[in-house]
C-alpha cells in the first residue's frame, strides 16, 4: 500500500453522525483525512440505509458535505489494535492494514444496553436499534406481531419504523410512570422545541397502538423461537402473544478503544475537555462515548474534535453553546427515563446473563466482582468479549466491566500477525 | 437498486434484492435459529449491529461470521447452527 | 490470635494445593490473597500438565505431580475441564527428531508412555500441520485443564471448615514468629506459614531468588477438532531455556471446549504488565509456521502474565533457609499447573514428617545462597 493511503493527518473512526462531522470538518480546514467504519455504510447504525436512497433530512446534508470534501473513506474496515504509537491496525477486506495518525478521533458509538430477563435468548428477542437496522438490511416485518419495550422517545421512532415495515405493532411498554413522563414533557419545550414535535409526528402515526407508561416486560415465553410476552403494570400481569419483543433500556457507550489508548473514563463514558480532546493529548473524542447523547448531541461534538483536531480552535470554541445545550438536554431525558429497580432485577437465578459462554445469574451470584466471577464462570470470555454480559451485570451487580486488551474486536489471526498488504489473498 | 442476488441457506436457493444483509436473508428463508449456543439452546440475532455475535452462521465455509454485518453476495453459501 | 495451623499466602493454584493438602491431613488453614482464586499467574497460565526432563529433579516432580493429577481426574468437577489430550512434541529437522528419540528413550526407561511418530505418523495425528514436518514425539498421558477452576476445587475440596479464604487480603510481611500481618496491620498468627505468593514470594521473603518472567497467550473463536494434542515445538527447547533475550516457540492447546490457545512468550526483565504486540505478532508469526491456516481463524482475546522463575529452574519447596516458621512453595515458573499437585503433597509431607513418594531435598529453598536471610 502507498504512503498516500497509509498516513493522515487527521484519523476519525466510525462514520456515524459525529464521524461525518468530525472529518468534514478537518478535512474542511485542510487536513488530510481519513474516515473509516466497520460496517459497508456511512452513517453509522442510526443512518444506516440512508447512504443508499440518496438520504433524506440530516443524514443526506451530513453526507453531501462529507463528500464534498478530499477526506478519504475506508469502508468494512475495523480497528482491532494500536500496535506502535501513531498507528492503528485495522482489519478490511482486502487484508490488514496498518494506518499512521498525527491526530485521531474516536466516534465509535454506542450499543444497546441489554437488561437479562427470563427467555431474553429466544430467538425472536432483539433490540429495537438492533431491529431498525435489520429492517434496513431486508429483515421481513410483514404481518409480525411486535410487542416494544423499554424506555424512552426512541420506542415510538422504532414502533413507526416497524410499522411503516408492514408490523403490528401490539404495544409500546414504557418502563416510566406516567406522571415522570407528564413533567419531562414540560421541561422539554424550553430545552429543544423540535424533539417534541418529533415525538408528537411518531405518536401520531403510530395511533391507535397501546401506549403504556409504569409498564415492563418480565419474561418472554417460547420453545425454540419467542412466542409470547408477560407484562407487568402496578395493577397487573398479563401475557401478550407475539413473534418479536424489541426491547429499548437506552445505550452503553462504545470504551474499548479510548481504554486500548489510555484515555481516562468517568461514570462509564470518556472523559474529555471542551474541545473534545481526552486526556490522551492528541486523541480526542466525540459522540456517544462522552456520554449518550444522541444525534443532535453527536454531530456538534464532531465537529467541535474536527476543527479542534486541524488546529482551529476559536472556530470550535464558536459551537460551545450548542453543545452545552445538548448536553443539558440529554441529562434531562437520563433522568426522565432512569431505569426503575424493577426492571435492573428481573433476571431469575436460571436466567442466563453471559450468552456467549451461557453462565447463568446463579453462578455469577458467588462472586465479588467481575474479575473473580469472569475467571471462575468464563462469564463474558466469549466472542462478544463482554460487551453484552458486560452492561447487565454493570447494571444488576454494580461491577465494572472494563477491558481494554487487544485485539479490541474478535479478528482474524492473519490480520494480527502479518502487517504487509498482499501478501496473503483478500478475505472473505 | 432492483438487482437480485442468489445464494444458498442450508443449500436451499435463496432470492434477494441486492443490499439485504445475511441475517435478513435467513429470515426472509423462514430461519429463526442461526446457531446454538455452547449449551445447545436456540439463538438468533440480538442486538443487529455487529456486537453480540448471536447472529453467526457459517458463510462460503467460514465458521462464526455476524450475518448481521454481512451482505448477501452472489452465490455465496450459508449455513446455521455452526 | 491464633489464627490457625497454617497461613497460606497465595490463592494460585500451587497456594490453593498445598492448602488442600495441609487441610486434608487435618490442619486448620486460612489462605489470603489480594484477589480471587487464581487471579495471578493461574490466571494466565494455559494449564498444560506436562512431564519435563530439563533434569532429573524437574522429571521427578513433573511426572509425579502428573500421576497424582490422573489419580484426581475422575473426581475433577466438568469447570476444570481435563482432558488427557497429550503432547505431541513435533520435531522440524533432523536434529530436533534426534531431540525427540532421546526424549523417548528417557521417558521409557523411566516407565512413562512415549511413541515416536514418523512424517506420515504426524500428519495423520495432526492433519493441520504444515507438511515437510520430520515427526514427532507423542506423550500420551499429558493432559491439559483449566486452572483457575482447578484451584477453586483444591481449596473447596478439604474437609469442612478446614480451609478458611480470605479474598482481597493485601499480606504486607510475614511474622517471624508464625502467621502474617496483613495491610490495615492485622496479626494472624499460625504455626507455620507458607509462601505461596507466586511473582510476589520475594516481597514477602527478601532476598529469594525468584524473578519474573513474562509470557503472552492468544485464544481463538470454537475450532473443535482443529488440533488434538498439545503441539509444542521442539525448538522450544533452544529458545524457551534462554535466559537472556526475549523468545517465542510454538505452543498450541486444544481447550475441551473448541477454541486454541496460542503460546508462547519469554521475557526476562519485562515490567509493564499489558499485551505487547510486537512478541504477539512474533509469537503468532511462529504459530502460523507451523499451522498454515492460523491466519484465517479469529482470535478474540490475548493477554499477558508473569511466571515466578528461579535461577536453576526448579521450584521451592519447604522450610525457609533462615526461619523454620516460613515455609516456601513458589517459583515454579511455567510448570505450576503440572507441580502443583505435587508440591502440595509434598510440602504436607514435610509438615507432618511423612515419607515422601519421591526425594524432597532438589527443591529446599536451603540450595539457594539465602544465608539466613529468609524472612523480611
Amino acid at each position: 500500500m502507498s504512503d498516500a493511503n497509509s498516513r493522515f493527518e487527521v484519523v476519525v473512526v466510525g462514520a456515524g453522525p459525529a464521524g461525518l462531522a468530525a472529518a468534514a470538518a478537518a478535512a474542511e480546514s485542510g487536513r488530510r483525512t481519513l474516515v473509516l467504519d466497520a460496517t459497508p455504510w456511512l452513517g453509522g447504525q442510526i443512518w444506516r440505509g440512508r447512504e443508499a436512497k440518496g438520504g433524506s433530512g440530516s443524514a443526506k446534508r451530513w453526507l453531501a458535505r462529507l463528500q464534498a470534501t478530499d477526506a478519504v473513506v475506508a469502508r468494512q474496515t475495523t480497528v482491532v489494535a494500536a500496535p506502535r504509537p501513531g498507528v492503528l491496525l485495522a482489519e478490511s477486506p482486502e487484508g490488514p492494514r496498518e494506518i499512521g495518525w498525527e491526530t485521531l478521533i474516536l466516534t465509535i458509538g454506542a450499543r444497546e444496553l441489554f437488561l437479562p430477563f427470563p427467555g431474553w435468548t429466544l430467538p425472536g428477542v432483539v433490540g429495537i436499534g438492533g431491529l431498525q437496522v435489520l429492517v434496513k438490511g431486508g429483515w421481513p416485518l410483514d404481518g409480525k406481531r411486535i410487542v416494544i419495550a423499554g424506555s424512552g422517545p426512541l420506542l415510538f421512532a422504532a414502533g413507526a419504523e416497524y410499522r411503516a415495515a408492514g408490523a403490528d405493532v401490539v404495544l409500546i411498554a414504557e418502563q416510566t410512570d406516567l406522571g415522570k413522563l407528564a413533567r419531562f414533557g414540560l421541561s422539554l419545550p424550553r430545552l429543544a422545541p423540535r424533539k417534541i414535535t418529533q415525538a408528537a409526528q411518531y405518536q401520531a402515526s403510530l395511533l391507535g397502538v397501546p401506549y403504556r407508561p409504569g409498564c415492563w416486560a418480565v419474561s418472554a415465553q417460547g420453545a425454540d423461537r419467542l412466542e409470547g410476552v408477560t407484562l407487568r403494570s402496578s395493577r397487573r400481569t398479563w401475557t401478550e402473544r407475539c413473534d418479536v419483543l424489541a426491547t429499548g433500556f437506552g445505550f452503553l457507550p462504545n470504551l474499548e478503544l479510548p481504554r486500548l489508548f489510555g484515555c481516562r473514563t468517568a461514570n462509564g463514558a470518556a472523559v474529555v475537555d471542551d474541545r473534545q480532546e481526552s486526556s490522551q493529548a492528541g486523541i480526542f473524542i466525540a459522540g456517544e462515548p462522552t456520554g449518550i447523547g444522541g444525534e443532535g448531541r453527536a454531530l456538534v461534538e464532531g465537529l467541535i474534535a474536527g476543527f479542534s483536531a486541524a488546529g482551529r480552535l476559536e472556530r470550535a470554541g464558536r459551537l460551545e453553546k450548542k453543545r452545552r445545550r445538548a448536553m443539558a438536554f440529554s441529562r434531562a431525558m437520563d433522568r426522565a427515563f432512569a431505569l426503575r429497580e424493577e426492571v435492573r432485577n428481573l433476571a431469575s437465578p436460571e436466567t442466563l446473563i453471559c450468552r456467549c459462554e451461557d453462565v447463568a445469574r446463579r453462578d455469577l451470584e458467588k462472586f465479588g466482582d467481575w474479575r473473580a466471577a469472569k475467571l471462575h464462570t468464563r462469564c463474558g470470555m466469549g466472542p462478544c468479549q463482554g460487551r453484552i454480559c458486560g452492561g447487565a451485570v454493570e447494571k444488576l451487580y454494580g461491577w465494572d466491566a472494563a477491558s481494554n486488551r487487544p485485539p479490541v474486536f474478535p479478528v482474524q489471526i492473519g490480520t494480527l500477525r502479518d502487517p504487509e498488504p498482499g501478501s496473503r489473498g483478500a478475505s472473505k | 437498486m432492483a438487482e437480485i442476488v442468489s445464494l444458498t441457506i442450508n443449500g436451499r436457493p435463496v432470492r434477494v434484492p441486492s443490499g439485504t444483509v445475511v441475517a435478513a436473508a435467513l429470515a426472509l428463508a423462514g430461519e429463526s435459529r442461526f446457531r446454538r449456543s455452547v449449551a445447545g439452546h436456540p439463538r438468533g440475532p440480538l442486538c443487529g449491529m455487529g456486537v453480540c455475535f448471536e447472529c453467526s452462521v457459517t458463510i462460503d465455509g467460514r465458521p462464526h461470521c455476524r450475518s448481521c454485518q454481512t451482505l448477501c453476495a452472489e452465490g455465496m453459501e450459508v449455513r446455521t447452527d455452526e | 490470635m491464633y489464627g490457625c495451623d497454617v497461613a497460606v499466602v497465595g490463592a494460585g493454584i500451587v497456594g490453593a494445593a498445598c492448602a488442600s493438602e495441609c487441610a486434608r491431613a487435618g490442619l486448620s488453614v486460612i489462605v489470603f490473597d489480594r484477589g480471587p482464586v487464581g487471579g495471578g499467574t493461574t490466571a494466565a497460565a494455559m494449564g498444560h500438565v506436562v512431564v519435563m526432563d530439563d533434569s532429573e529433579a524437574q522429571f521427578a516432580l513433573t511426572s509425579y505431580s502428573r500421576r497424582l493429577w490422573r489419580d484426581l481426574a475422575a473426581e475433577l468437577p466438568a469447570e476444570v475441564h481435563y482432558e488427557a489430550c497429550g503432547t505431541l512434541w513435533v520435531a522440524a529437522d533432523e536434529e530436533e527428531m534426534a531431540e525427540a528419540r532421546r526424549k523417548e528413550e528417557f521417558c521409557r526407561v523411566r516407565g512413562l508412555r512415549a511413541e515416536i511418530l514418523d512424517e506420515a505418523a504426524l500428519r495423520e495425528a495432526e492433519p493441520n500441520l504444515r507438511p515437510g514436518l520430520r515427526g514427532g514425539l507423542l506423550i500420551p498421558d499429558d493432559a491439559v485443564l483449566y486452572p483457575p477452576s482447578a484451584a477453586m476445587f483444591f481449596l473447596g475440596r478439604a474437609p469442612q471448615n478446614k480451609i478458611e479464604f480470605r479474598a482481597g487480603s493485601e499480606v504486607r510481611a510475614l511474622n517471624p514468629d508464625g502467621g502474617v500481618i496483613l495491610g490495615d496491620g492485622t496479626r494472624i498468627s499460625a504455626g507455620l506459614t507458607v509462601n505461596a505468593a507466586g511473582c510476589g514470594s520475594p516481597d514477602l521473603t527478601a532476598g529469594l531468588p525468584v524473578k519474573k518472567r513474562k509470557g503472552h497467550l492468544v485464544v481463538t473463536h470454537r475450532y473443535p477438532g482443529h488440533i488434538r494434542h498439545q503441539i509444542v515445538e521442539l525448538g522450544y527447547l533452544k529458545s524457551a531455556h534462554s535466559v537472556s533475550s526475549d523468545s517465542v516457540a510454538f505452543n498450541v492447546q486444544p481447550r475441551a471446549n473448541g477454541q486454541m490457545l496460542i503460546g508462547s512468550s519469554r521475557q526476562y526483565g519485562a515490567e509493564h504488565p499489558g499485551v505487547e504486540f510486537g512478541i504477539l505478532r512474533r509469537m503468532l508469526e511462529r504459530a502460523a509456521m507451523y499451522l498454515p491456516d492460523l491466519g484465517r481463524l479469529v482470535a478474540i482475546r490475548s493477554w499477558a502474565g508473569f511466571r515466578p522463575a528461579t535461577p536453576d529452574k526448579l521450584p521451592f519447596i519447604g522450610p525457609s533457609a533462615g526461619n523454620q516458621k516460613i515455609w516456601l512453595a513458589t517459583g515454579h515458573e511455567g510448570l505450576g499447573i503440572t507441580s502443583s499437585l505435587a508440591t502440595g503433597r509434598l510440602l504436607a509431607d514435610m509438615v507432618l514428617n511423612r515419607p515422601s513418594e519421591i526425594p524432597v531435598a532438589p527443591y529446599s529453598p536451603a540450595r539457594s545462597l539465602l544465608e539466613g536471610k529468609a524472612h523480611g
